[in-house]
């Protein structure tokens, strides 16, 4: 896992002292973060605490009312065609009438003209990205019959088929039942070999045992590049450590080991 | 007996003009569906009334009055939606309103006889003329030739927009482009089944094809082709029963999505 520390070097996702929100109602205050090149992040927080809009600031869909934000460099809505976005699972679009490879083809739609048809190279890489989540089989199904594990597996195929420098996921094991996220998460750390990940949602049993670093966000972020939660990220927000107690696994999560079992059954 | 109702001119523009604008609803309305706006179609189809009446006043073409409203209107109602998502309904109904008091308004102050006034809110497809068709015709090219060029990003928009946006794949021209087409299959649907009626031959023939297929292309195909046996079916039971062939159409495509739901019923049935 270590690898070359040169990967490490590059900086990916910049936000210098972001602040955002609507209206009168600051989400975000403050918040400095850097994802550098073959992190794998969890950030975790109480829904409310603003996860929602740091993944929109990133992506360049809200701007920040202070601060600045720079992905691989670039403003925001440049920068963001290097993030493959993996959005919620939401069911109540399950009905939609599409098949597992129409879905993944969507990451090969460019800008512009030109999108009639798919390209050989296009094609081949719907194929890989399929192959890296094992969804391989499943390519001719309509997403309505798959689990919510198989759905978070299309999304992500459609998100590797952009061709990522940095994997975005929101809340990836939301809709997902305990076995599967297990196997998810498995998974994620396959794809960091080659692709930073930053993820964030508010479920921290398994991101612990799985992410490289961990941070903590309700309204401000706390982030130092550590594997541990801090005295400090628990103290940000109440419903953080409250959150953590209810999860019956505070001194897992708080302690410096890196690789545990994950869920037990 | 089946044959000779086609031996009258308007007869043989009340065929044409259900096949071109049964393609049309079932391109456009798949979209409508699928990006779940059928509330915003209806708003089009009222507003333009307004249109209706504004022309009807100042002594123009009720359908150019129509299109200009319908397009405005469906460029503000989509403007509502895209700022303001699922809250965008309060606003879209405010100009649905508007738009047909304004035409109701208009109208009571023109002069005159105005029979035609009817046919605006149910339909009038036995007195299309043939100006009315060469317009009809150009949507339909419009509407196949916008779908075709850029299937793969309307798929892509109305199944996750977030992620079109993330992509920089041009996500708001495509959408206004595709409300304003909704706007122009409103107003010729208008002249089929009426401005009441639109939002069915809008929806009900891709609900019906969704019950069976999985690709929107397909469904797309399908529902043209349900909309036009129905308005072709309807107009022939409307000539030989003397009923008001709109709203033939509209029952005769309500019988079939129950027909349709039912049969979908039972073929899902034992997987349960």
């Amino acid at each position: 896992m270590s690898g070359n520390p040169e990967r490490f070097s590059r900086l990916l996702i910049d936000l210098q002292d972001v602040w955002a929100g609507y209206e009168a109602d600051t989400v975000l205050e403050q918040v400095t973060f850097k994802l550098y090149e073959g992190d794998f992040v969890g950030l975790i927080g109480p829904n409310g605490g603003g996860k929602t809009t740091l993944i929109k600031v990133i992506l360049g869909l809200v701007e920040p009312s202070r601060g600045q934000v720079k992905v691989m460099g670039l403003p925001a809505k440049e920068g963001r065609r290097f993030i493959g976005y993996v959005p919620q699972i939401l069911l109540d679009d399950k009905a939609f009438p599409i098949s597992v490879w129409d879905v993944v083809s969507m990451g090969r739609l460019k800008s512009g003209f030109g999108n009639l048809k798919l390209s050989k190279t296009d094609k081949q890489a719907i194929a890989i990205a399929l192959e890296q989540t094992g969804m391989e089989d499943f390519a001719n199904r309509s997403i309505n019959e798959l689990s919510g594990g198989q759905r978070q597996r299309v999304y992500i195929s459609r998100a590797l088929a952009t061709e990522p420098k940095i994997l975005l996921l929101d809340e990836p094991t939301a809709s997902v039942d305990p076995h599967a996220t297990t196997q998810i998460y498995d998974l994620f750390s396959k794809l960091n070999q080659d692709i930073s990940i930053l993820l964030i949602s508010h479920d921290m049993t398994a991101i612990s045992t799985y992410v490289k670093t961990i941070g903590c966000i309700n309204h401000r972020l706390v982030y130092h590049n550590e594997k541990a939660l801090t005295p400090e990220m628990l103290a940000i927000g109440y419903e953080c450590p409250i959150d953590l107690i209810a999860h019956g696994i505070p001194h897992r999560v708080l302690a410096e080991h890196d690789q545990e079992v994950g869920h037990v059954h | 007996m089946f044959t000779d109702w086609l031996t009258y001119d308007f007869m043989r523009n009340a065929l044409m003009a259900s096949l071109l604008v049964s393609v049309a609803c079932g391109v456009i309305g798949t979209l409508v569906v699928l990006n779940r706006i059928v509330f915003i179609s209806g708003g089009i189809a009222h507003a333009a009334y307004g249109g209706v009446g504004i022309a009807y006043y100042l002594g123009f073409d009720p359908m150019i009055g129509a299109i200009g409203f319908s397009v405005l209107s469906a460029l503000g109602m989509g403007l509502a939606h895209r700022r303001q998502g699922q809250r965008s309904d309060t606003v879209i109904g405010v100009m649905w309103a508007i738009g047909m008091a304004i035409g109701i308004i208009s109208l009571s102050l023109s002069p005159g006889y105005k029979a035609d006034l009817m046919s605006y809110l149910f339909g009038s497809i036995l007195a299309v003329s043939v100006v009315d068709l060469w317009l009809m015709a150009l949507i339909v090219v419009m509407v196949v030739a916008f779908v075709a060029l850029f299937y793969r990003k309307l798929l892509s928009l109305s199944f996750d927009e977030t992620f079109s946006t993330v992509r920089n794949l041009a996500v708001t021209p495509l959408y206004l482009a595709m409300i304003t087409l909704i706007g122009l299959t409103v107003v010729i649907s208008m002249r089929v089944v009426g401005l009441i009626m639109v939002i069915a031959l809008l929806t009900i023939p891709p609900a019906i094809a969704n019950l069976f297929l999985k690709n929107m292309g397909k469904i797309m195909a399908a529902a043209s082709a349900i909309a036009v046996v129905s308005s072709i079916l309807g107009l022939m039971i409307s000539y030989l029963l003397n009923l008001p062939s709109g709203a033939v159409i509209i029952l005769l495509l309500g019988v079939f999505y129950l027909l349709a739901a039912m049969a979908s019923a039972v073929k899902h049935q034992p997987a349960r």
